[in-house]
């Protein structure tokens, strides 16, 4: 249920407000390109991020028992044995995190990817050719935008029985593209009018040549944010289907553990360690996510940046607080209170 | 105006589309569903209600899928949305009736405090960059990727139990008759508490990062540095300067995520098994109830159409240029 966090005035810089002169040397393109990993932020991201995605492959290996194998410890408190505690069948609760990891991943990341390439090619296209094309297009994409996705998710899937987790993944795909592909039409209908696509369109270049190799590369970080979001929301929406009991034929993900918690009342028994886990484990998987999605939008448009210590002591005892555009005019000399200066 | 009834042309085509989708997804279901559904409920249905099936899932093999098509118009201007077979006889437009209040008002209130409140703090956030409050984002990062439901879950298992004034589930007081007297009204104010909290919990943290980034980026504008070079007051640049600017895109972004927000708290409804919209399609899936569902869609999604009419009406208000004849 992440409401999306920037708006499109935020994600694409070159538009309005937003405009700034391009700081990079033209020499360091190459490397400016991942520089984004070296923000806190999506480095902390990346980082548990991959955390999940070894765990989502070694997973299952790992496990110290089967997901649905029953012992005579029912419900009980983590321990040596059952590091996590037990269900009301006796089952590790663990070992069902673990299994559950590869489909939660394997999901959301089908599922990111799908609504990716749609919306690639429904924003870019309808962004480049323009006219009543774009307008059919455009219009498509805000009404899926308004159809609240999770109640149309869920009818659907409770209309297609006994899919598996490729359905359910197809699905979430198939119904949360609209916000990636609108952002990514008003990118495109800004890039189409720079001088070096007129220069490529006047020397007669194909079409689908100037979009795959003039305008998309140019959208890799609108690409990959929008595709970060679509991977968040897929975990959410999957997980939700599996809590409410619908699309249970996937195997063990996080949402089925605590569909299991909620029916089996393990809130009225207190056992915690039932439910907390698997929701610490969205939990910090979105943040990862979201993490990496800051990174990105920072890197795009460095204003949004938390900024240092912005607070300024004068030698009279005033506070100036130091603001992007506006240059304070101080009474007196601020008093510097940096390592550099006290050497 | 001539923006209004564009945005009213684009809903009434959205209106259109959902309807028209909700049309076709049972017809996409493999087989004979109303066969296996008659199964499970060995005798328990009227022909009448058999009837109405074999029309929704569009096994009516006397009819094209036009005049079905058309049916299906006919009958939903008549307010008809066929029969529950969960809570036979009676119709699902009735069913629904009494659920919908309840999720108006909870969901409703609770998205309004969130927007105000978030906005609130997304300003002053965005104003004081760099001091304390930038600390809180982090925090409000983890809060908003929290699903909806488990964080109820955990309210509940934190917060209520017998001894609680936090009821663990429900609307109201079980015997009592819902009323508008002394003891519905406290008895459901206390019910709705717990999952309130919960939504304005978790959907908070989305409208203070936006505000922020939208306060970020004009606080940098020319006419930000002009008002302070003014001399205005401080309270007042970050008001009627800042704020007053930054709030058009989160107005227009709140209309775009309420459908997102509805589907989160309708989770909450059934963490809490509070008689809402959430609850009850919640118990439609669990039981397969067709006709249910699909009206339950139908009618959470006009819901958010008209909400989303009702913002930007907001807009128009809050932006001149949208005013502008021509």
């Amino acid at each position: 249920m992440t409401i999306p966090t920037s708006s499109i005035e935020q994600v694409i810089p070159e538009q309005g407000a937003m405009a700034q002169p391009d700081a990079t040397p033209p020499g360091k393109a190459k490397r400016s390109r991942f520089r984004f990993v070296s923000s806190g932020k999506a480095l902390t991201g990346i980082v548990i991020l991959g955390i999940y995605i070894l765990f989502a492959i070694i997973g299952p290996w790992v496990a110290p028992y089967a997901p649905d194998a029953r012992s005579k410890d029912l419900v009980s408190p983590p321990s040596g044995a059952h590091w996590l505690g037990t269900t009301h069948l006796g089952q590790d609760v663990l070992s069902q995190l673990l299994d559950g990891t590869r489909t939660v991943m394997v999901v959301g990341l089908a599922a990111g990817a799908m609504a990716t390439i749609l919306s690639v090619l429904i924003g870019v296209t309808a962004g480049y050719l323009g006219g009543g094309l774009d307008e059919s297009l455009s219009a498509l994409s805000n009404v899926f935008l308004v159809i609240p996705a999770l109640p149309l998710v869920i009818i659907v899937t409770a209309a297609a029985p006994g899919g598996g987790a490729v359905l359910v993944a197809l699905i979430i795909g198939a119904t949360s593209w609209a916000w990636n592909a609108r952002v990514l039409r008003a990118q495109t209908l800004s890039l189409r009018r720079r001088d070096y696509i007129e220069a490529a369109r006047a020397t007669g270049e194909k079409t689908w040549r100037i979009i795959l190799f003039e305008i998309m590369p140019n959208l890799t970080a609108i690409i990959a944010s929008g595709f970060v979001g679509t991977v968040i929301f897929a975990v959410t929406s999957e997980i939700t289907l599996a809590f409410i009991g619908i699309g249970a034929d996937t195997g063990w993900n996080w949402g089925t553990i605590l569909f299991w918690a909620q029916s089996q009342q393990a809130l009225a028994q207190g056992a915690w360690w039932w439910f907390v886990p698997a929701g610490l484990a969205i939990a910090f998987l979105g943040t990862a996510l979201s993490l990496i999605n800051f990174g990105i939008d920072e890197f795009v448009s460095p204003r949004l940046r938390s900024a240092g210590k912005t607070k300024i002591k004068t030698a009279s005892g005033h506070t100036v607080r130091m603001r992007v555009g506006f240059t304070p005019v101080l009474k007196s000399t601020p008093v510097v209170r940096s390592k550099e200066a006290a050497k | 105006m001539k923006y209004l009834l564009q945005r009213i042309a684009f809903y009434l085509f959205t209106a259109w589309a959902a309807i028209t989708l909700n049309f076709f997804i049972p017809r996409m279901i493999p087989g004979d569903p109303v066969k296996s559904l008659l199964s499970r409920f060995q005798g328990q249905m009227s022909s009448q209600a058999i009837d109405s099936l074999y029309v929704l899932f569009g096994l009516d093999k006397n009819a094209s899928i036009w005049e079905q098509y058309f049916d299906y118009w006919k009958q939903l201007f008549h307010g008809d949305l066929g029969l529950s077979f969960t809570a036979f006889p009676s119709p699902v437009s009735e069913v629904i009736g009494s659920a919908l209040p309840w999720t108006l008002a909870l969901v409703g209130i609770t998205t309004i405090i969130s927007f105000f409140l978030g906005t609130g703090l997304g300003v002053l956030a965005g104003w004081r960059r760099g001091s304390w409050v930038d600390g809180l984002l982090p925090a409000t990062t983890f809060l908003s990727s929290v699903p909806y439901f488990w964080l109820g879950l955990l309210a509940i298992f934190l917060l209520a139990g017998p001894n609680s004034i936090f009821p663990s589930g429900g609307g109201y007081t079980p015997g009592l008759i819902p009323a508008w007297d002394q003891y519905f009204i406290p008895s459901a104010i206390q019910h709705s508490l717990l999952p309130a909290l919960t939504i304005l919990i978790s959907s908070v943290s989305g409208w203070i990062l936006s505000m922020r980034n939208m306060m970020v980026t004009v606080a940098a504008e020319d006419y930000i540095t002009v008002a302070h070079a003014k001399g205005l007051s401080e309270k007042r640049v970050a008001l009627s300067y800042a704020a007053r600017n930054a709030l058009l895109p989160n107005v227009s972004g709140f209309a775009l995520s309420l459908g997102f927000i509805v589907g989160g708290t309708l989770l909450v409804e059934i963490v809490f098994s509070y008689p809402g919209l959430g609850f009850l399609l919640f118990r439609a899936v669990t039981a397969k109830d067709y006709p249910l569902m699909q009206g339950i869609f139908l009618v959470i999604t006009i819901s958010v159409l008209v909400a989303n009419l009702i913002a930007d009406i907001a807009y128009l208000l809050l932006d001149p240029r949208t005013r502008k004849e021509g």
